[in-house]
């Protein structure tokens, strides 16, 4: 990796380490209700609740706490598919977009409640302005919403002992809403806008260009709904290309931005669990597993994209600089490579460059990374709950190798939790694999494969890895606008994300009720490097072992081929 | 489940109203009042009519322009209604047939230079609307783009170097040519006077 690679990512680890404490007790402040922010939004909040009929003190078990949360995302579902297949006749429609057919009405529906933000479509050809706003923007808050109180619930049922209740998720889902996700989103919306994203209401702009053709600008209200794609880890864009598009990502600099905005409250949330367990330790313990990963990452998606395509430098071409196909010019090989492995580490999936063209391995790093589990940062909340399950899992192994009952912040790990916890891991590589196979054996899974060779299978296992793991970004040559693909990956992300959601919540109901017990001589200590190292291991054994054949087929062979007689 | 129904559909609603409705007309608003004019796209007027985007690449197939990045837009290339990347992959045949077809036409557009062409100018960018190309990309140009206009290449150098941006502060992103910016100057120094 060349020196200015390293000079970017020290920077952007320098900054990011900068704002965690700060924010992870912000958040930790306001969930549990003791943040002086509170009195600020006190009068809208106290209406809220009023309208609702909800009162603040009344918590539930993690089963009521379970069905609140399914049902808040299952009404997200209906309306998104309704305002999808009405847009047509709705205001804010300057370019008259067509009502959306209902196969991928549905596949965008579950795809942004479930922070997945998966798009088999090309916003700027399909949604009407009110679609992303009214449909689009609000699940990108309130999927983040939905992913954080989980976490909170289960920091909880580590923090509490012999209590039945794990939180009112109504008080908890307007609490971040408002508290954290919309001040973050418009101060960072705004910056976005200084920078050159748009943000208007205006149709389509016709300009007659220097070699007097007509160039189509499109338009809309851009920089809001960026912003929360970013700070939500949703990653969803407003324009077909993304974060690569010139109108959301025009610099350097909110390259940069974006970025730190991606990780931002993944990092912060581990600062959040510390404070709420009452020991700070504990989360950088998780958080410095969870950068050692990455660095890892980092570096090696940088390395293969800067080693380029061989074929170009055959056809007299200067390919010194790596590898541009699908990258845009501002942001070249390092600062893609980076946002890349932040987009693929955090569950976001926004892409400022093309992963369908990236080298055969630097293109299996993203997908390696997803197929971790996405617990490297991981999603807003769904990270750290996620990494919390392999933390489980960790002590879990520790325990059977010296032969005592695992125990993780004073609570015995027991039956109970180790079957929630194994769900909730092999959910999701059953439905990525299940699902690239069923994909890939179908004429109209096959129908859908764009790249010739290996990389057609890629595509496939990228998708299937990308749904089930609810990131979203793509290899983007893939059709997915297809029944057959957006009813396959509606599944894949459906049950992806609540099928972890739920046995998560039942771990935070079960050990909530647990007694909590001494720290002996004989307790496993989870806040050093020894638990840090077996944490790593613990991830990339249980992640990695389940996708080694796959990622053999595609990207490897490719990789051989690629390189052969070079 | 009955007692959870009237706050889910409640919050549900004054979530979205406040997400989805104040939160975007409120950024308009704000960003109308502070930064119209990127708000609106960062038009670049030439006597009073709009002909682009500081932002967003245009398409240049005429000798005297420097040209962009490939753009796999369809149905015109640089169709900023419809952004989008090849995405091919590193070994599919038509990512090297798209590449030597423009090596082809760049080497017709400029016989006697036989320097490597920087990979930049041969293949498509993520979103088929890059605004810039690398310094380097420029620099292969210099030549054509002189001859074409009857000008002298230490004039079009000067006019690249004066259009090329450095790494933000010196740490984020690429050096960088936008080249709707420096066709526009050319323009410019063109419709001057010789002296």
């Amino acid at each position: 990796m060349i020196s200015h690679a390293w000079l970017l990512l020290g920077l952007f680890l320098l900054v990011l380490f900068a704002l965690i404490k700060p924010l992870g007790i912000y958040i930790a402040d306001i969930m549990e209700g003791r943040s002086p922010a509170l009195r600020f939004g006190g009068p809208i909040e106290s209406m809220i609740y009023r309208l609702s009929g909800v009162h603040k003190e009344n918590e539930m078990g993690w089963l009521n706490y379970a069905l609140a949360i399914l049902l808040f995302n299952g009404l997200g579902v209906i309306t998104v598919f309704i305002l999808q297949r009405l847009q047509f006749w709705l205001p804010l429609n300057p370019q008259q977009m067509v009502n959306v057919s209902p196969d991928s009405a549905f596949n965008t529906a579950v795809s942004f409640v479930t922070n997945t933000n998966w798009q088999g479509y090309s916003g700027e050809a399909t949604m009407s302005y009110l679609t992303q706003m009214l449909a689009l923007t609000v699940q990108n808050f309130l999927s983040a919403a939905t992913g954080i109180v989980i976490a909170i619930a289960l920091m909880r049922g580590f923090a509490r002992h012999t209590m039945q209740s794990i939180g009112n998720p109504w008080v908890d889902l307007a609490r971040i809403t408002l508290y954290v996700l919309l001040p973050l989103s418009l101060m960072f919306a705004v910056l976005l806008v200084s920078q050159g994203v748009i943000q208007n209401f205006s149709a389509y702009q016709d300009v007659t260009t220097l070699e007097t053709a007509t160039q189509t600008l499109a338009m809309g209200p851009v920089a809001s709904q960026e912003a929360i794609k970013m700070i939500g880890t949703n990653g969803g864009g407003f324009f077909n290309a993304n974060s690569a598009h010139p109108f959301e990502n025009p610099t350097p600099l909110t390259n940069f931005l974006q970025m730190l905005a991606i990780f931002l409250i993944p990092a912060a949330l581990c600062y959040t669990f510390g404070r709420i367990v009452g020991d700070i330790r504990q989360g950088w313990a998780v958080l410095a597993a969870m950068a050692v990963l990455f660095v890892m990452m980092v570096v090696a998606v940088i390395h293969f994209e800067q080693q380029g395509n061989p074929l170009f430098a055959a056809a007299g071409v200067d390919s010194t600089v790596g590898n541009m196909e699908g990258k845009e010019t501002r942001f070249g090989i390092a600062d893609s490579g980076l946002f890349s492995a932040i987009t693929t580490a955090a569950s976001c999936g926004a892409v400022n460059s093309m992963h369908d063209s990236f080298t055969p391995l630097g293109g299996m790093i993203p997908l390696a990374l997803m197929q971790l589990g996405e617990v490297v940062f991981g999603g807003v909340g769904s990270g750290l709950y996620g990494m919390l399950i392999f933390a489980i899992m960790a002590v879990f192994i520790s325990g059977l190798m010296i032969g005592r009952t695992p125990e993780y912040l004073g609570k015995k790990i027991e039956a109970y939790e180790m079957k929630m916890t194994s769900i909730a891991i092999l959910a999701t590589p059953l439905l990525v694999l299940a699902g690239t196979a069923i994909a890939v054996i179908t004429v109209s899974g096959r129908a859908g494969i764009f790249n010739p060779g290996a990389h057609g299978f890629s595509e496939v296992l990228y998708a299937f890895t990308s749904a089930g793991n609810n990131n979203g970004s793509a290899f983007a040559g893939l059709s997915a606008n297809t029944p057959f693909y957006n009813a396959m990956l509606a599944i894949a992300m459906w049950f992806g994300r609540f099928a972890v959601i739920v046995p998560v919540l039942a771990i935070a109901g079960a050990l909530a009720a647990k007694k909590r017990i001494a720290v002996t001589p004989g307790t496993l200590p989870t806040h050093g490097p020894l638990f840090v190292m077996l944490l790593i291991g613990t991830v990339l054994l249980v992640g990695l072992l389940n996708y080694v054949p796959a990622l053999a087929l595609g990207p490897a062979v490719e990789h051989l081929m690629l390189w052969a007689g070079h | 489940m009955k007692t959870l129904i009237r706050p889910a559909l409640t919050l549900f609603i004054l979530l979205s109203i406040i997400t989805g409705l104040i939160y975007p007309l409120l950024v308009t608003g704000i960003s109308q009042a502070l930064f119209p004019t990127q708000a609106a796209g960062s038009l670049i007027l030439r006597d009073g009519k709009p002909i682009g985007s500081r932002l967003i690449g245009q398409h240049f197939t005429d000798p005297k322009y420097f040209w962009g990045r490939l753009s796999a837009t369809s149905p015109q290339p640089y169709n900023s209604a419809a952004s989008s990347g090849s995405n091919f992959g590193p070994l599919n045949p038509l990512l090297k047939e798209a590449a030597e077809s423009h090596i082809k036409t760049l080497r017709e557009a400029d016989p006697g230079n036989n320097a490597p062409i920087p990979v930049d100018l041969v293949t498509a960018s993520a979103s088929g609307l890059d605004p810039h190309i690398s310094p380097a990309a420029a620099k292969y140009q210099i030549a054509r783009v002189a001859r074409a206009r009857g000008l002298s290449p230490d004039a079009v150098r000067t006019l690249v170097m004066q259009q090329t941006e450095d790494r933000e502060w010196g740490v984020f992103g690429e050096p960088r040519v936008n080249v709707l910016a420096l066709n526009l100057a050319l323009d410019h120094l063109s419709s001057q006077p010789k002296p």
